[in-house]
């Protein structure tokens, strides 16, 4: 597929050029040589955004080719991709990329050029009646190099990995605003090399950008770090209770998965990750023995129990996360019809987080092994959604979770083997529907 | 849980208002010189002066928080900045004194810091004051320079740059000294360190602030005031990445110190004891001169101490380790690293865990310093914990110093008892 569309590419890149002007005297070889270097050593280390695609400033090296050079000098320094020094790139990967950077260069300088932009170094005087067509120029080269790479990782996908990558889709945004912002600086090292800076323009306009790359590079490492330490933290929680070990992190997972499915925007899918994967942190207030107790609950044992998301929202109140992911936490045991714990919240009154929490969470315990049972099977779970969807569940959610289901699957769980039923067991467990708690006198 | 930390956080407000004091007057009298003398010649190439104004003031609205609590505002830094360093604008010489750079920049600061103030955050005074007098400081010594034809408006580029470069990075590194200077003295720490620190925080952004300044002082040459808004973008770019670096470490350190709750929650310590550690550890570390890096390293090791007590099915009573056995104390100090190892991102942290439980001199060698100081903190905790009375301190630290044979290090013993006191007398 990758080599279809690089195929497709040079097609179109040989019909572009056919007719453009590549005349180039001496000092402006000189000025393509420094932009060259400039665009490779903004492409030499890219941030990477997921496991397929990655960012480069290098964009604002292109736009000010554009600017003092034409559209011939734009494509070039676009092109010079092909010789990028990033490591481990395929041939054919850096085909794609250069002739997705030429086509966006190319597209960009003739927006440039029909808008009026003038091609050579700007005197005094052109600003700023520069800015309006460099500024539609530099949109549309972002916007087409998004929407050529957006199609092919689309193209690409291979039909058994149909998870959607999340943190593509989380960055894109920020990712946006950023090439916009640094294609401005294509514009400022035209701007400066009519100032006399020439090649010093260059290496001062990359220091905020080499910062900043290095702040972003700085929170993608803090970032992973602090999941990891999370769920290290979250992983000595569940130590406490055998059966549980790695609820907290499936339940995140699943109650991600679902917020994607509804359409929640990027910053509150990762809230609710964070909340998904806390959300039963107060069970560390709930006495070990209680929690493991076999035999029939006394009417204090089922309080403590039910006051655990109270508990961890006393914990985790402090972190400077969404109030949603606070109140998903500490409403994730209510229901429907009101009859749940710890304020008995019905229908709309419930916040969204806590529904698709507790959607995940329920999800989770029914098909995971138990004392008093070996794992169920996904259909029968499923089964399970939806009869208590409307009662316990919000149904819409529980639609679109099974949707989710069926798209990108759930970690298979193998029932324990040397498991057995044992007698005086009685089934209970907080997130199994199936196995609700009651207290002694019920019984 | 309120006694420790409300106690300490009261203690560094008193410092910070002491030690900052003599800064904000001077920036106030220096301010107020430079008004003084602005208003007497009048304003110089007013329509410069009101747009540079306006950038430092939307900088200091957009300031923002690096890690340790350190407020900047690179874009208000890099506008003052560039406005003392400025050559000319469209071909007109700039001709703006010193002074009018230092009264602009104050006007831009203040105007941009009321919208905060409106919205309930308190300004950092003694941040806006060493800002101001670094910039004070670039302008007082570039300004004249820019009369001399062969720096100034007439200067081949890289004479400009070479002196630009110079005097930015003097500005730089007088800032860093303040600020330095008023943290050693509020946080009571050693202040080569805390110099080495500020510095190391300072430089990346630096950088990128100086950078920027001498970008838009030679831009403005030839394409006018319209440099100014377009080398807004991308120091913008580069605070953003910088806000959202800020953030997630502020929510990491937020969340060991919430999660270290788990094991009060948990009933396996008192109440509180997890973060009177990490305060206490903190403290006995920067009394050794431990730098900032070790210092947040030290605080996640302090905080997660007791995490190892969850794997034990039954709470010791009480919670104290101090008064568990050997090998328990031994065996939660194991599981703890355990735990912590596992997150695979803070393996000197596990190390300092699982070494706490090591006696000073003891078999199995020496442990590692911020171990060291973890077993004295958290024994002092366990002898001590929320009380504010005096003479249980002075017998907790008398207990510790008999023990300074084998258990536990005079050093860390000695800079405890010092902290204590400070504790005790208010500051």
């Amino acid at each position: 597929m990758l080599a279809v569309a690089v195929v497709a590419f040079l097609v179109v890149l040989r019909v572009l050029l056919a007719d453009l002007d590549w005349d180039l005297d001496v000092p402006m070889s000189w000025t393509l040589l420094v932009l060259v270097l400039l665009f490779l050593v903004c492409d030499s280390k890219p941030t990477v955004t997921s496991r397929q695609s990655a960012w480069s400033p290098s964009s604002s090296a292109t736009l000010a080719a554009m600017v003092l050079l034409g559209p011939a000098g734009a494509v070039v320094v676009g092109a010079t991709t092909l010789l990028s020094i990033q490591r481990g790139l395929a041939f054919t990967q850096r085909l794609f990329n250069a002739s997705m950077y030429a086509i966006s260069a190319y597209a960009a300088a003739e927006i440039y050029l029909a808008l009026g932009g003038r091609v050579g170094a700007p005197i005094h005087g052109s600003f700023p009646r520069i800015i309006g067509p460099f500024a539609a120029a530099a949109a549309v080269h972002v916007v087409i190099n998004y929407w050529l790479l957006w199609a092919l990782l689309v193209l690409i996908r291979e039909p058994d990995e149909r998870r959607r990558d999340a943190s593509l889709e989380l960055n894109m945004s920020v990712l946006l605003v950023s090439d916009l912002g640094y294609a401005t600086l294509g514009l400022l090292i035209a701007g400066l090399w009519g100032a006399g800076l020439r090649q010093f323009t260059a290496i001062l306009v990359l220091v905020p950008l080499f910062v900043a790359r290095w702040a972003t590079a700085q929170f993608a490492a803090q970032q992973a770090a602090y999941a990891a330490t999370m769920a290290a933290l979250c992983q000595a929680v569940e130590t406490k209770d055998f059966y549980t070990r790695g609820h907290s992190d499936r339940v995140s997972r699943g109650a991600a998965m679902l917020a994607r499915t509804v359409g929640m925007r990027p910053a509150r899918v990762e809230a609710i990750r964070y909340a998904g994967m806390l959300h039963d942190v107060g069970k560390l207030g709930v006495p070990t023995k209680v929690l493991q107790k076999n035999g029939p609950l006394t009417e204090e044992e089922l309080a403590a129990i039910q006051l655990h998301p109270m508990r961890g929202l006393e914990i985790v109140r402090e972190i400077g996360f969404l109030d949603e992911a606070l109140a998903g936490i500490m409403h994730h045991h209510e229901r429907m019809d009101g009859r749940g714990y710890p304020l008995g919240l019905a229908g709309d009154e419930i916040p969204e987080f806590a529904r698709v929490i507790a959607v995940a969470d329920a999800f989770d315990a029914m098909t995971s092994n138990r004392s008093y049972r070996g794992a169920r099977t996904l259909e029968g779970a499923v089964a399970d959604l939806r009869r208590w969807s409307g009662t316990q569940f919000d149904p819409a959610l529980v639609d679109a979770f099974i949707t989710a289901l069926a798209r990108e699957g759930w970690p298979r769980q193998v029932p324990a083997a040397q498991w057995h039923e044992a007698d005086g067991i009685i089934p209970r467990d907080h997130d199994d529907p199936t196995a609700p708690l009651r207290a002694v006198e019920s019984y | 849980m309120a006694v420790g930390p409300q106690a300490h956080g009261s203690n560094w407000r008193a410092a910070v208002d002491s030690g900052a004091l003599l800064l904000v007057a001077g920036t106030g009298m220096l301010v107020a010189a430079a008004a003084a003398q602005t208003a007497r010649v009048g304003l110089v190439q007013e329509r410069t002066a009101l747009a540079f104004g306006a950038l430092i003031a939307l900088g200091e609205l957009l300031r923002l928080t690096l890690p340790g609590d350190r407020e900047t505002a690179p874009i208000g830094s890099a506008g003052a900045l560039a406005y003392a360093l400025l050559l000319g604008v469209n071909g007109v010489p700039a001709q703006q004194p010193a002074l009018q750079v230092v009264a602009v920049a104050a006007a831009g600061m203040t105007v941009g810091a009321l919208p905060h103030l409106a919205a309930g955050r308190p300004a950092g005074v003694s941040g806006m004051a060493a800002r101001l007098i670094a910039v004070a400081g670039v302008a007082l010594v570039f300004r004249p320079f820019t009369r001399v034809p062969a720096i100034g408006a007439e200067a081949h580029w890289y004479v400009a740059l070479i002196a630009m470069t110079g005097v930015l990075l003097a500005g730089w590194w007088l800032e860093c000294l303040i600020r330095a200077l008023i943290r050693a003295d509020a946080l009571r720490a050693r202040f080569g360190v805390v110099l080495w620190d500020e510095m190391k925080v300072q430089l990346p952004l630096g950088w990128a602030v100086a950078a920027t300044a001498m970008l838009i002082a030679f831009a403005a040459q030839e394409m006018g005031l319209v440099a100014l808004a377009l080398f807004f973008a991308p120091l913008l770019v580069t605070q953003v990445a910088f806000r959202r670096y800020a953030g997630i470490r502020a929510t990491y350190l937020q969340t060991v110190r919430a999660l270290a709750r788990v094991t009060e929650v948990g009933g396996y310590v008192e109440d509180g004891h997890a973060h009177r550690v990490g305060q206490l550890a903190v403290a006995v570390g920067r009394e050794l001169g431990m730098s900032e890096p070790q210092l947040l390293e030290l605080e996640y090791a302090a905080l997660m101490h007791d995490i190892g007590q969850l794997s034990l099915s039954d709470p010791i009573p009480g919670g104290a380790t101090v008064l568990a056995s050997r090998g328990d104390q031994r065996r939660i100090a194991e599981l703890g690293a355990a735990v912590i190892r596992k997150a695979g991102v803070l393996d000197p942290v596990a190390e300092t865990v699982r070494c706490q439980s090591w006696p000073y001199r003891g078999p199995d060698g020496d442990p590692p310093v911020a171990s060291r100081i973890i077993r004295a903190a958290n024994a002092f905790d366990d002898l001590v914990g929320a009380s504010a009375d005096t003479s249980r301190a002075m017998t907790a630290l008398e207990r510790l110093r008999l023990d300074t044979a084998t258990e536990f290090d005079p050093r860390v013993v000695e800079a405890l008892s010092k902290v204590a006191g400070r504790r005790r007398t208010g500051r």
